[in-house]
């Protein structure tokens, strides 16, 4: 019980910021029409991408002086985080596009 | 810029450092935002665009202001580098975005979800080493990060390969207790590795074991899982890369990765229990894969099918009131949708009110068979969900069934042995008549025998769904 406590008041902040944010995101999609169910997900799967923000972190300040496997990995990591946000926001798009067409 | 403005926790940090974190607030409300426009149709693709948005700002503020622990920025070096795997990532997703079939989504969400996966897994695994020994926190959703990430991605590749139809479904009873004990093994390592005094960078062995581990018990998690539960696993797979993503978040500490990824492993939750109600299946059941393994369904009186001659078919529709369609995955897979619109153009032209009816698990991931309509030009107001569409089914004159099966099963009503017992179903059996046009006479996805097809209502019309209709259009035409 003290450990859970000690491990609690250490992270309070980051215990917080998940609760909070499992409610806005089952607030948020609440509701949702069935129309919207394919958008959204690939939608969502876009916003999953951020993981590129660590990407980004991690071959920034990569040492460059030596190659090494972490490099490597890295710069793949960051492209597959490429590839998902960016193709995960356009082929949204497309789709959203379709359903507004025929909206005339 | 590097302007120092003020001490925290015994750190100096400067106005580049206040601006980078201010750019995550705001990316973090974009994505909160656009996701809340996403769900109501009329301002969805702004809201697509405004986590676009965010998205993009993220991503310009880390390279222009992140700093590492001494306190330097990214080197211009490592900015192209950055730049130029970036560019590599932005033209393939792009391209494959422009190109990809509608009725390949479903596929192109599981590689998304594949490369989200692996992004996360590879990050974790990366910065593993620069945890610090004793610290049970970061070290904690470091493993989780990796976990979860590497199953993502595993699952999601075998996902994609069954969509496409490169993976059977394998399913032994002892496969159950195979993935027991792989989740167990892979639980005691992670614990083994969150709890170890050692210094991380002695323990990569582990690490890299963990990953393999994890990597197996992917495969074999999704390996098991019927077809016809994909859409729950790709929601599911998609609450996954969320989650992995927020726990990669943690380790930089980084608050709008950890509140896009939470957000996206909720949304990805709830979307998928929808779908569990939808097929009436619980989470659990799905995973462990009980369906359609046992074969033993209600042996009933077949009785024969009666076929229908395209002339009758169309005389009548023709003279029918209403007409109610009720679309699967097979008119996606004859590419029939946009010959369904020709038809039901035609009948409109007629007077026949034409409404097509669609389940919620219609077609291979949720939502699907919308977006396939939608390509076709089919009218949003003419699309019905199930809910809305059942209480009138009575006075329905045809229902015509395309290429969907286990939707229209009336088992689901009346057969407690079968597997689908208690899924909702659109009642397609209350119809006038019912004319169901179908390839064969095999069984649907889910491998059930549909008593419908044997109701003394229904017509059959045997072939491929695409060249069924466009027949039906010309018969009409010429009336």
């Amino acid at each position: 019980m003290e450990q859970v406590l000690q491990f609690f008041f250490e992270y309070k902040e980051a215990i917080f910021i998940i609760a909070l944010s499992i409610f806005v995101g089952i607030e948020v999609i609440s509701n949702v029409p069935a129309v919207l169910h394919t958008p959204l997900m690939s939608g969502a799967n876009a916003i999953s991408g951020v993981i590129i923000i660590g990407g980004i972190i991690l071959v920034g300040h990569a040492d460059l002086t030596s190659f090494s496997l972490s490099l490597v990995l890295g710069i793949l990591a960051l492209m597959f985080g490429t590839l998902n946000v960016v193709g995960g926001f356009a082929v949204t798009d497309r789709m959203l596009e379709m359903f507004k067409k025929k909206k005339k | 810029m590097d302007k120092v403005i003020g001490i925290l926790n015994g750190m100096e940090f400067t106005i580049g450092d206040s601006l980078l974190e201010l750019s995550y607030l705001i990316a973090a409300l974009l994505f909160v935002y656009g996701l809340k426009l996403l769900s109501h149709p009329a301002t969805a693709r702004t809201g697509n665009l405004w986590a676009a948005g965010g998205m993009g700002l993220a991503m310009v503020t880390t390279l222009l202001l992140h700093k590492d622990a001494n306190g330097s920025g990214i080197p211009l070096t490592n900015v192209w580098i950055i730049l130029a795997a970036i560019g590599v990532g932005s033209a393939i997703g792009w391209m494959v975005a422009r190109r990809v079939k509608m009725t390949a989504m479903p596929q192109l969400v599981s590689i998304y979800n594949a490369t989200g996966g692996a992004a996360s897994m590879l990050v974790a695994l990366l910065e593993y080493p620069n945890a610090v020994a004793g610290d049970v926190g970061s070290i904690l959703v470091t493993v989780l990060g990796l976990f979860i990430g590497a199953v993502a991605f595993s699952g999601s590749l075998i996902a994609f390969g069954k969509l496409d139809g490169r993976v059977g479904d394998i399913m032994k009873p002892f496969m159950t207790y195979i993935n027991l004990v792989l989740l167990i093994v892979t639980l005691g390592m992670g614990v083994y590795i969150v709890i170890s005094p050692n210094p991380p960078a002695e323990m990569v062995w582990a690490i890299y074991a963990l990953l393999g581990i994890s990597l197996v018990y992917g495969v074999m998690f999704v390996m098991p899982i019927g077809g016809a539960d994909m859409p729950v696993v790709i929601s599911l797979l998609n609450s996954f890369t969320g989650i992995a993503a927020a726990m990669a978040g943690f380790i930089y500490n980084n608050q709008a990765m950890i509140l896009g990824g939470i957000l996206v492993g909720a949304a990805g939750m709830i979307l998928t229990m929808l779908m569990c109600k939808a097929m009436n299946r619980s989470l659990i059941n799905v995973i462990i894969g009980s369906f359609g393994g046992g074969g033993a369904a209600l042996d009933r009186e077949q009785g024969n099918v009666k076929e229908i001659t395209l002339s009758d078919a169309a005389v009548l529709m023709s003279y029918s009131q209403k007409i109610v369609v009720i679309p699967g995955y097979g008119l996606a897979v004859a590419q029939a949708q946009h010959i369904a619109h020709e038809l039901d153009t035609l009948l409109e032209g007629k007077g026949v009110d034409v409404k097509y009816a669609i389940h919620p698990v219609a077609g291979r991931m949720p939502g699907h068979m919308n977006v396939l309509l939608a390509e076709a030009d089919v009218p949003y107001e003419n699309l019905v969900e199930m809910d809305d569409i059942n209480p009138d089914m009575p006075n329905v004159d045809v229902a015509i069934v395309i290429g969907a099966n286990d939707v229209v099963n009336p088992a689901a009503y009346d057969d407690p042995s079968s597997p689908i017992y208690g899924m909702p179903i659109i009642d397609a059996h209350l119809a006038k008549n019912i004319i169901i046009m179908k390839r064969g006479m095999g069984k649907g996805y889910a491998g059930i025998e549909n008593f419908l097809f044997f109701n003394d209502k229904t017509r059959m019309l045997f072939g491929d769904a695409k060249s069924s209709i466009s027949k039906l259009v010309n018969e009409i035409k010429s009336m």
